[in-house]
């Protein structure tokens, strides 16, 4: 019966894309018919094929690696893919030739711009949250993931929703809401998707065999639940028609503004802080192999993390048409979120107390490290940004770009980078990395990178803030538009270095995580004799 | 990885390496937590005595200067909401007592620029345009105003420095070939009134024919007459070409260009006879001009500023160098 469910289910989406492809209104919509058609008429060929097959017996008492094992390769492919994104269009801001005249209405800065951003967040990011999700909340549950098969769908159906994204944005379609840029049709995959991976978190959590959830845990179904309400109320909205791409939003004007930046300082919130410190708290205690610093702490900084963040997304629309009161809200939020944002800081921090030593001999744990110390600037960087006298220079600066690649880089890709490389010889079973040297040559480029990066942003946002602001004796405005940009173009160039520094890498990490699964020998017990316990 | 083979993971003591991934037995070994804070030991704090995995956590009190911080930012926070416009009541938000208001320092400081500027503005108004320059400190400020509306109003097509982009067709301002005039009082009607634009009725209007899409003259008059004028601007043409390319010249082009090329900045027809282009003065350029012609507008400023700005910003393009 669950099969010729299953099989009329897949015919119906092979039926849709079908007529899709006929009736498309639009090139984007179009090439999202194409992808249903096909992935759904591949799954229909396998469904049919393995039809009647006694279902596979699974052995309950091991852990469900596989699917983590595909999240650490998709996380590796797709942080390069969007890095590599990310250094094209820093290229083309310093060298707006690079904006071909045949590539026009594609590859332009503005269609390649949401897809770095969206590559690195919810491609790198997602892809990295949901396999350190899977193989955290497995280990500290003692329990293998809850929902068979539901994990690979998980994996699978987002990473169709990446694809779909990103040829959304090429094609041009999108909402021009920024980091939920996807329209009606990917959105609605998503929230399916999202909400099987919080079926088998919950799930998993569920039938855990430890008294306790674990503090990571706690960080993770924050980011789970909370993305899954951001997503589908900034989402909300009447496709024109089920055979385009284009809908309408049903909020509109200051709402919607209010809306999409509750969403989108959220998403920074959810997705980039309390996913990542659910990372931070199980990755950094393990390869630094001592306690976590304070379980007090971490209960309430968790708390007013969670309580304070959501309050904050004002602060994005300072001086606009958002009504003076919210603006204050949004900015005392953020100021009150300061200390609750350390305390995840000061946790993994002080977690190496008495394995100091460890950062001279472990690059891996200095990745750790450093990400924490990145966090930790960013989120004070944060709320004083948020200050209104300070936003007031600030805003609409590249000091905006800055601040969120001084937390992106060195916060989300440095703990990831330190997550990919505890994973895989884990994941493998591996005796351990292909080379330690490797890792501190992308350890390395990736902090000097950041910091050109970072210091270069902050003096074009400075020079350029100041610039915009500046006045003669009689109030008449000093300097056009185009003369920022002009003063702009040698710290575009440090930009553009310290992206390729911190791509480069990336691309020696993927190397160096091949190189272990490909050459380094398979893990043998240390003694086979010593009982579990 | 370092010191990874002396972890003791208990997934990994099967024996069998591909079973290394077996789930863990759970790790139920709580002792009493009041007996474990009891066990003071100097040098190691605590533990809450729950473990995960072979993660245990420290009974560590917060660090006080954390908490403290923390409360002090709650108290800043309270304080902010009782000054400043915060919390959203019934019918509106609580004013604070400051009685702070963005939109009001927005309109003070247009008040401020109002009343250090009106009696200038006034003064720009009440001279006759062609003798805006004559007074030295009118024209000063003049041209201080006029370079801060020409940086916001105008820069996005002429450029920054007002020298043009020629691959938009945006004529430069810096030299003294003009399309419409170059005298404060043609330049000023021109802002005003913009070029080819719908909304306003006295708007510079002219209108080249597309030579060679609308059929008026055949390919090999097109490359005659290219040639033509290719030689009038001093460039490297075909002699024969050009010599046919005159007749051409005389008959469809040197109603508005003149005879000489000189150009009629009464019709707004540019000068051919000097190496100053709008939109390229190649041979391909010149080809595709004649061919389709060309269609260049620009907004009525009229209805963007006030008068004083417009007037302000004719004396800034007027000064720039090629002023009549």
């Amino acid at each position: 019966m669950w099969e010729v469910m299953k099989l009329g289910g897949l015919g119906l989406l092979i039926l849709y894309g079908a007529l899709g492809t006929g009736l498309a209104r639009d090139e984007a919509f179009l090439a999202h018919s194409v992808i249903i058609l096909l992935v759904a008429s591949g799954l229909f060929l396998w469904q049919l094929r393995r039809w009647g097959e006694p279902a596979p017996v699974v052995d309950e008492t091991v852990y469900m690696d596989g699917v983590i094992r595909a999240g650490v390769i998709a996380t590796a492919f797709w942080g390069v893919v969007g890095f590599a994104a990310g250094v094209f269009i820093a290229l083309q801001l310093a060298w707006p030739q690079l904006n071909f005249e045949w590539a026009q209405g594609y590859l332009n800065f503005g269609r390649l711009r949401p897809l770095h951003t969206s590559a690195v967040i919810f491609a790198f990011g997602g892809n990295a949250l949901i396999a350190t999700a899977f193989y955290v909340v497995q280990r500290t549950s003692a329990a293998r993931l809850w929902g068979g098969n539901l994990a690979w769908f998980v994996f699978w159906g987002y990473q169709i929703f990446i694809v779909m994204a990103a040829v959304g944005y090429i094609l041009g379609s999108t909402q021009g809401q920024e980091y939920a840029e996807p329209e009606w049709l990917p959105d609605l995959w998503l929230t399916v998707v999202w909400l099987a991976f919080l079926a088998v978190f919950l799930g998993t959590l569920v039938r855990r065999r430890e008294k306790h959830i674990y503090v990571a845990n706690w960080f993770y179904l924050a980011f789970i639940v909370t993305v899954a309400m951001l997503h589908v109320v900034n989402n909300i909205a009447l496709p024109v028609s089920i055979w385009g791409s284009r809908s309408v939003p049903v909020w509109s004007g200051v709402q919607s503004a209010m809306i999409q930046w509750w969403y989108g300082h959220n998403a920074v919130g959810f997705f980039l802080t309390a996913g990542f410190l659910g990372m931070m708290y199980y990755f950094i205690p393990k390869q630094a192999e001592r306690p976590v610093y304070s379980y007090k702490l971490s209960i309430i900084h968790f708390w007013a993390l969670i309580f304070l963040y959501i309050w904050a997304g004002p602060h994005h629309l300072h001086y606009t048409a958002l009504p003076d009161w919210a603006q204050t809200l949004g900015m005392t939020f953020s100021i009150m979120l300061w200390m609750p944002s350390w305390g995840g800081m000061i946790n993994g921090l002080m977690t190496l107390s008495g394995a100091w030593d460890k950062l001279r001999t472990d690059p891996v744990i200095r990745m750790m490290v450093v990400a924490v110390g990145f966090y930790g600037m960013a989120t004070f960087e944060g709320p004083m940004m948020s200050i209104k006298t300070v936003n007031a220079l600030s805003h609409y600066t590249d000091w905006t770009i800055g601040h969120v690649h001084s937390g992106a880089l060195g916060w989300n890709g440095m703990i990831t980078f330190g997550a990919l490389y505890y994973l895989v010889p884990k994941l493998w079973q591996r005796e351990g990395l292909y080379s330690l040297r490797l890792v501190s040559w992308h350890f390395w480029l990736a902090t000097i990178g950041i910091v050109l990066y970072a210091a270069a942003m902050w003096v074009t946002g400075i020079m350029e803030g100041l610039m915009w602001r500046e006045v003669d004796a009689q109030g008449f405005l000093v300097n056009s538009f185009a003369d920022t940009v002009a003063a702009k173009f040698p710290m575009y160039v440090v930009r553009a270095l310290g992206g390729g520094m911190f791509l480069l890498g990336a691309v020696i990490m993927c190397y160096n995580l091949w190189k272990t699964v490909t050459s380094v020998g398979v893990k043998r017990p240390a003694g086979a004799a010593v009982p579990a316990e | 990885m370092a010191g990874d083979d002396k972890k003791q993971d208990p997934t990994a003591s099967e024996g069998v390496p591909d079973q290394a991934n077996r789930v863990a037995p759970p790790e139920r070994q709580y002792p009493e937590p009041k007996a474990e804070l009891k066990r003071k030991v100097a040098a190691e704090p605590p533990t809450t005595g729950h473990v995960w995995d072979g993660i245990r956590e420290y009974d560590n009190p917060m660090p006080r200067w954390w908490l403290w911080t923390f409360y002090i930012c709650i108290a800043w926070a309270v304080i902010y909401w009782i000054l400043y416009p915060a919390w959203p009541m019934v019918s509106q938000a609580t004013p604070g007592l400051l009685g702070s208001s963005t939109r009001g320092d927005v309109a003070r400081e247009i008040a401020d620029f109002e009343t250090r500027n009106e009696p200038w503005f006034e003064r720009l108004n009440a001279t006759p345009v062609a003798a805006l320059r004559e007074e030295d400190d009118l024209e000063r400020f003049a041209v201080q105003a006029g370079a801060a509306v020409f940086a916001a109003q105008c820069s996005q097509c002429h450029g920054a420095g007002a020298q043009g982009v020629q691959a938009g067709g945006f004529p430069s301002l810096l030299d003294d070939q003009w399309l419409w005039g170059g005298t404060l009082e043609e330049i000023h009607h021109t802002i005003r009134h913009g070029v080819r634009n719908e909304d306003d009725p006295e708007a510079r209007w002219s209108e080249m024919p597309a030579f060679g899409a609308d059929g008026i003259l055949d390919g090999d008059e097109i490359e005659q007459v290219v040639e033509y004028v290719l030689a009038m601007s001093g460039q490297s043409h075909d002699e024969d070409l050009a010599a046919m390319g005159a007749e051409v010249f005389e008959w469809n082009c040197a109603a508005c260009h003149m005879d000489d090329g000189s150009g009629n900045t009464d019709l707004g027809a540019p000068a051919l006879n000097n190496q100053i282009w709008q939109y390229g003065g190649d041979r391909d350029t010149i080809r595709h001009t004649i061919y389709y012609s060309r269609y260049g507008v620009m907004p009525a400023f009229a209805q963007r500023l006030r008068e004083a700005e417009i007037r302000a910003v004719a004396v800034f393009v007027h000064q720039l160098g090629g002023g009549q």
